[in-house]
């Protein structure tokens, strides 16, 4: 375990099953001068919805592909399913499922034909009625793959995903490029396979996904996880439930007269940072805090433009522990 | 589904087969094209009976003696007239009549016009009063074999195998390797052969359709011959269709986008296009540039086809173009496998 590194649950695995679903050691991997995976250690137990949650070059990709066997690494130990790629390629190949990020089937195939090569692939595996049933593409079985929706080719990735009946399944930024419609309908559907009892590990760039979907989260930046544990864990981090937002007139000129100290002086209030403007503060009373922040806003002269709060998110645990934005990169 | 049905390489080769199906350019590049073009050089360089050779005539006496000929057809013009008609092509050669003799005025570097020279002379010597010194007949053949639609059918076959395989293999592979659904595939248990097998076998079987719908109509519209075995024949297109393909491997093991690809085809087609004699001989180039002509694959896929079709000419005799396609398809086959990019 690295320095930085924030661990809040012991991995159950280690007790009720002495060969976890995915266990990375010590991972490297460097594209020639940028460190993508800077010593990465996982552990996720069978059975569980992992999610690695970071902004876009964090390094998720090439760590869901370096288990997934398509990435060669530099160092580190990368096990699945007990087994190890250098000497159980092709077992693990017929044991995993994965669905990558931007695969386009080819446009002139039907869903049928897609689903009916790629389970001529796996030795075992469900019926492609099934596959199709689950996905719910039932209505376009035969329809071109060119005529799909975007949440539809999604669906259809995840049904090639499912045809060789994986243990283990790997999703890479599933609902990126979805709308909010079809991104709920693809949550829905993973749903359906945790209840199944199979393990998911999936990466994401948006914090409600992680927390709708995964059992467990590794917070990741600059290839390294900065902290890993369920949401409430995650969130508790932040040292307070709430965040308080605000932005005053005129900030633009009189920003450097707003004195910190008499905010963060405020019983309650546990941090203060300010983003473009923007104010931010976690606070874990709320019904105390806010009337203080109001008086002593006023105290200073100076009229809210904007203020709104929320209950602390994944986001919240990001910013708190990289001082940046997840959606700004 | 039975169990062949189940086999990832039936499922592989029936998905390449119908893609191409499905892909209504490829359809006419690979079938109606080269039909078509085969149908258009045989109705322009078709066998015409011998040519009526239009000239002019200073005084209505020689335009007579001259039409009299069934080779010629003669009209009356004054010399400046005349002069302007030759110019202008509307006559091959003009008879001047002069007080004691007659002038051809013609071109002597055109064929025809020499060939007018000839019927004019012989017709007004003729009219004159001259015999022929011995008695001459005429036994006209017309030899199918020999004409420009039988040559130049085995070299539109040998390009059009070329262009599919190349086509067929290279820009498949591009495009699935560009769209990340190689990647896909092979992060799934497929066995990697049977991927490169599958458009193997899709070409082989698309082949069988391609050669004898435009064997068949060549045959059928033309009477092209064929002289040699066709099973060797038919042993000769797979030779050069698999060469091709391996060609076509080798352009797609690196390449990442359709562009890259494309320029990289057609860098290898187009010498080939122009040198390796589809239209017309390939010995017409100089000396010094026959080695290359004659080691470029498409030359000795047309050598060996109008060896075969044309002449009738057995495997044995045919060694040279069969080792030269043979050494095309294994060393680009072993590159480009060595060099695939599965990514």
């Amino acid at each position: 375990m690295t320095d930085s590194q924030t661990v809040l649950a012991a991995s159950p695995s280690a007790i009720q099953n002495p060969a976890p679903s995915l266990l990375l050691r010590g991972l490297r991997k460097t594209f020639a001068d940028v460190v993508a995976v800077d010593g990465l250690d996982l552990e996720v137990a069978r059975g569980e919805c992992f999610g690695l949650l970071g902004p876009n070059g964090a390094g998720k990709t090439t760590t869901i592909e370096i288990c997934e066997g398509l990435t060669a690494f530099d160092a580190g130990t990368v096990e699945l399913l007990g087994l190890d790629w250098r000497t159980g390629a092709d077992e693990l190949r017929q044991r995993i499922g994965i669905q990558l990020q931007e695969t386009q089937f080819p446009d002139k195939l039907t869903v049928e034909e897609t689903l009916r090569l790629f389970r001529s692939f796996y030795r075992r595996g469900i019926p492609v009625e099934e596959s199709i049933r689950t996905a719910q593409l039932e209505e376009k079985r035969r329809s071109r793959v060119g005529t799909l929706s975007g949440g539809q080719k999604q669906r259809l990735a995840m049904a090639c995903a499912l045809v060789g009946d994986p243990e283990l399944l790997f999703l890479d930024e599933p609902t990126t490029g979805l709308d909010p419609q079809a991104r709920r309908h693809l949550w829905d559907l993973v749903d359906q396979l945790k209840q199944a009892g199979r393990t998911i590990i999936l990466t994401t760039h948006y914090m409600e996904e992680a927390e709708r979907l995964c059992d467990r989260v590794a917070i990741m930046d600059h290839g390294r996880v900065i902290a890993q544990g369920t949401t409430p864990q995650l969130v508790a981090l932040v040292g307070a439930e709430h965040i308080v937002e605000f932005a005053v007139a005129g900030r633009d000129t009189e920003d450097a007269q707003i004195d910190a100290a008499l905010l963060t002086a405020i019983p309650g209030i546990q941090s203060h940072r300010v983003d473009a403007g923007l104010h931010q503060l976690s606070v874990s009373e709320l019904h105390t805090a806010v009337p203080r922040i109001f008086a002593a806003l006023t105290a200073q002269g100076l009229h809210l433009s904007e203020f709104r709060t929320h209950s602390a998110t994944l986001e919240d645990v990001f910013v708190s522990l990289t001082g940046r934005n997840l959606r700004d990169e | 589904m039975n169990r062949f049905e189940r086999s990832s390489l039936y499922q592989l080769t029936a998905v390449r087969f119908l893609l191409l199906l499905r892909e209504p350019e490829a359809i006419f590049w690979i079938f109606i094209f080269p039909i078509l073009l085969a149908a258009g050089l045989g109705i322009a360089f078709r066998n015409r009976p011998a040519d009526v050779l239009p000239v002019g005539a200073t005084t209505i006496q020689l335009t007579q003696a001259l039409d009299a000929d069934k080779g010629l057809s003669a009209k009356t013009m004054d010399e400046a007239a005349g002069t302007h008609a030759l110019a202008t092509g509307n006559i091959l050669l003009l008879a001047i009549q002069s007080p004691d003799a007659v002038t051809y005025k013609f071109d002597d570097t055109n064929p025809d016009a020499r060939t007018a020279r000839l019927l004019v002379d012989r017709d007004l010597q003729t009219a004159a009063g001259r015999h022929d010194a011995i008695q001459a007949g005429n036994q006209l053949v017309h030899e199918t074999g020999s004409r420009y639609i039988d040559f130049v059918v085995p070299g539109l076959l040998g390009m059009n195998l070329m262009g599919s395989a190349m086509w067929g293999l290279g820009f498949a592979i591009v495009e699935a390797r560009q769209k990340k659904l190689l990647k896909r595939m092979v992060a799934s248990p497929m066995p990697r052969w049977q991927y490169l097998m599958s458009f193997l076998l899709s070409r082989l079987a698309m082949l069988v359709i391609e050669v004898a719908a435009f064997l068949g109509f060549a045959r059928l519209t033309f009477g092209v011959p064929f002289r040699g075995s066709l099973w060797q024949l038919g042993f000769l297109c797979v030779l050069t269709s698999l060469s091709f393909s391996a060609l076509g491997l080798l352009v797609a093991s690196r390449a990442r986008t359709m562009e890259a690809a494309s320029g990289l085809m057609n860098l290898v087609m187009l010498p080939m296009w122009i040198l390796s004699g589809v239209f017309f001989s390939a010995s017409r180039f100089p000396a010094f540039i026959q080695p290359v002509v004659r080691a470029l694959p498409l030359t000795a896929a047309i050598d060996a086809l109008r060896g075969n079709m044309l002449q009738g000419m057995n495997l044995g005799q045919l060694a040279v173009p069969v080792g030269i396609l043979l050494a095309w398809l294994v060393v680009p086959f072993a590159v480009s496998l060595r060099s695939f990019r599965w990514k």
